[in-house]
């Protein structure tokens, strides 16, 4: 039995093209505990975005495995990846986070509605979390009448609220100044690690890795390098500021 | 199920709420077309009744033409010796001799005459028409008429008051009076008020050309037929054929059908009922594709998220469903309301059946007009929508 919330086995993603076969991710493997905040760098072209599609079970990998709690997501069919996308994964994008007609407390309930849980406990928690996030006093605003940073950190509330194993944010910062930038990540790390997710971010601001506990490094579709001590990690997020 | 509705219900219901003035606006869009639709059908309704009504309220099964005359009861010629022989034929329980003709029923001399249809029944057979005020007519040489409520509303003439018709027979204007013995209601011929008279005393009052102006034989234009079992029409009909010479038999759906201009009139107001409800199909199916076009990440998100396809189409087809109801129920209370202006002059019926078969109708062009943008919805890739595809 696997200890780890997330593992991926040797996963492949190819297209077809004119020039033959694309290796956009090649062979990548990776292992992330309950608790663990990873992000997941490189440049633009480097694989990282599809690797966390696959994760996210919104692509199929050509070949591999995606064990999520010990399921493979790669044998799974259509509903049931709905299903395990509703159930066991908290997600949040770059922009168009929420759902524009519904506020800031009704668009993380949605989660629990999705997943047939809304019950007063879990409305409660919607606004405690919230309010931990520094958004008590916005509860009822629609996404409209927020700032990016506020519907961040919404979006970081729907994505923890139903207890999912696995949270992925694909740039999270992209549209934030730096020192909003650097609250919401923050956050975000101190929410994976109080409640033991298992969370991945992708990034390409490197400056981002100062909260994270392991940094993937991908180019050209494969897992080249993982710094995994607080000097390594520090040294590359000094390297992003310069 | 319940939890898909409970959902779907859910976000159609919050997004239908927090942009309900763009909502509203294809709703009261709905309503004009619904308002549209609705007095087409009325005008379509009240014009075609204007042109039955009399035929369609006849107490008989059978309408007895000259051979030849495509049922047109003006082109037919049928005399007294026709009658009797219809009445001879087994199955037959009353038959009436009916003659139809215009004149214009003088009105005070500041007023202009109105113009009216002369009709010539036979009192106590059928054809004529049952009063609601007054008497029936006594004799088929009385000078007396029955007049329909449209007749009496236009003109002001009631029981006991005589009226004047003036007609043309042969190159002289005759002006003749009558006493007004009943009033009978919704008996308009033509599309004109109606005027009944006992059918010897229509005979001799009807525009005649000159040649018939001397002529003391009497001539209908067709015979009405009851008969004693209405389930025998077609072998009462064969045998009217068989029986009576150079004469036709038509039911009186056919003969509503053969009127002149009826069909063609019917059929010009369905095709543009019809037209109307495709244009609600289009506004519809347009502004809901404009709207799924523009919410493509949004679906896109919730995709993601974990929403499962029928969740997204059922959400559509709410939304469609509240916009659509909505809009037909506002047009509905506007036609309503427009209706109670309209005095009974106008020809504008707002008959149950009609008007539910186009509130039905209006209501199916909603989800109609939004299948394409439902199927675009349930369509919309997670991946694409969210710019994560390679």
């Amino acid at each position: 039995m696997t200890a780890y919330a997330l593992e991926t086995k040797s996963v492949i993603k190819t297209y077809q093209s004119d020039s033959g076969t694309i290796y956009a991710v090649d062979d990548v493997s990776l292992q992330v505990a309950a608790g663990e905040f990873v992000a997941l760098v490189g440049p633009s072209g480097s694989g990282k975005t599809t690797m966390l599609s696959m994760l996210a079970a919104l692509l199929q990998p050509s070949s591999g495995q995606i064990l999520l709690d010990g399921q493979d997501l790669a044998g799974t069919d259509d509903l049931q990846r709905v299903t395990m996308r509703r159930e066991k994964i908290g997600f949040t994008f770059q922009a168009n986070n929420l759902v524009p007609y519904l506020s800031a407390v009704e668009n993380v309930e949605l989660m629990l509605r999705l997943n047939n849980k809304l019950d007063k406990a879990g409305k409660l928690r919607a606004r405690e979390l919230l309010a931990r996030l520094g958004l008590g006093e916005r509860l009822h605003n629609l996404p409209g009448q927020m700032s990016g940073g506020q519907q961040q950190r919404v979006a970081i509330a729907r994505a923890l609220i139903h207890n999912p194993s696995l949270v992925l944010a694909d740039e999270p910062t992209a549209s934030l100044d730096t020192e909003r930038a650097y609250q919401v990540v923050e956050t975000f790390a101190g929410l994976i690690h109080e409640q033991q997710r298992a969370g991945i971010m992708v990034t390409h601001d490197l400056r981002m890795c100062e909260y994270v506990d392991r940094v993937l490094q991908m180019q050209d579709g494969k897992l080249v390098r993982i710094y995994s001590t607080h000097d390594e990690i520090m040294e590359l997020v000094r390297g992003g500021r310069h | 199920m319940n939890q898909l509705l409970s959902i779907s219900g859910y976000l159609a219901v919050k997004e239908v709420w927090r942009n309900r003035g763009r909502f509203l606006l294809v709703s009261l869009v709905i309503a004009l077309i619904t308002l549209l639709v609705l007095f087409i059908a009325a005008l379509g309704e009240g014009l075609g009744n204007g042109n039955r009504e009399y035929i369609s309220k006849l107490d008989a099964e059978l309408i007895v033409y000259q051979a030849k005359s495509d049922f047109l009861i003006a082109a037919s010629r049928l005399g007294r010796d026709r009658l009797a022989a219809v009445r001879r034929v087994t199955g037959v329980a009353d038959a009436g001799m009916f003659g139809a003709a215009s004149a214009n029923l003088v009105l005070p001399s500041d007023v202009e005459p109105l113009k009216v249809a002369l009709l010539g029944v036979e009192p106590g057979h059928v054809g004529e028409p049952q009063v609601l005020e007054g008497q029936q007519l006594s004799t088929d040489l009385a000078q007396e008429v029955i007049i329909d409520s449209n007749t009496a509303y236009r003109s002001g003439i009631g029981v006991g008051d005589t009226l004047t018709i003036r007609v043309t027979q042969g190159t002289r204007d005759e002006l003749f009076d009558l006493r007004v013995v009943g009033v009978a209601d919704g008996q308009q011929y033509s599309l004109q008020p109606s005027i009944f008279a006992p059918f010897y005393t229509w005979d001799r009052i009807r525009p005649k050309s000159e040649a018939e102006v001397n002529s003391s034989n009497p001539v209908a234009n067709v015979v009405l037929v009851k008969l004693e079992d209405p389930a025998q029409i077609e072998a009462v009909s064969q045998r009217l054929a068989e029986q009576v010479d150079n004469v036709e038999a038509a039911t009186l759906k056919d003969a509503i059908q053969a009127l002149p201009g009826y069909s063609a009139q019917q059929s010009t107001l369905n095709t543009q009922g019809g037209f109307t409800l495709f244009i609600g199909i289009l506004v519809i199916g347009g502004f809901f594709q404009i709207q799924i076009l523009q919410k493509v990440a949004q679906i896109g998100v919730l995709k993601a998220i974990g929403t499962a396809n029928p969740v997204v189409a059922a959400s559509s087809v709410i939304q469609i469903m509240v916009v659509t109801v909505v809009g037909v129920a506002i047009g509905a209370l506007l036609a309503f309301l427009f209706s109670l202006t309209f005095p009974p002059t106008v020809p504008i019926v707002f008959n149950g059946t009609t008007s539910l078969l186009a509130v039905v109708a209006l209501l199916l062009i909603g989800p109609l007009g939004g299948l394409v943008s439902i199927r675009y919805a349930v369509r919309i890739e997670p991946l694409k929508a969210l710019g994560l595809s390679s």
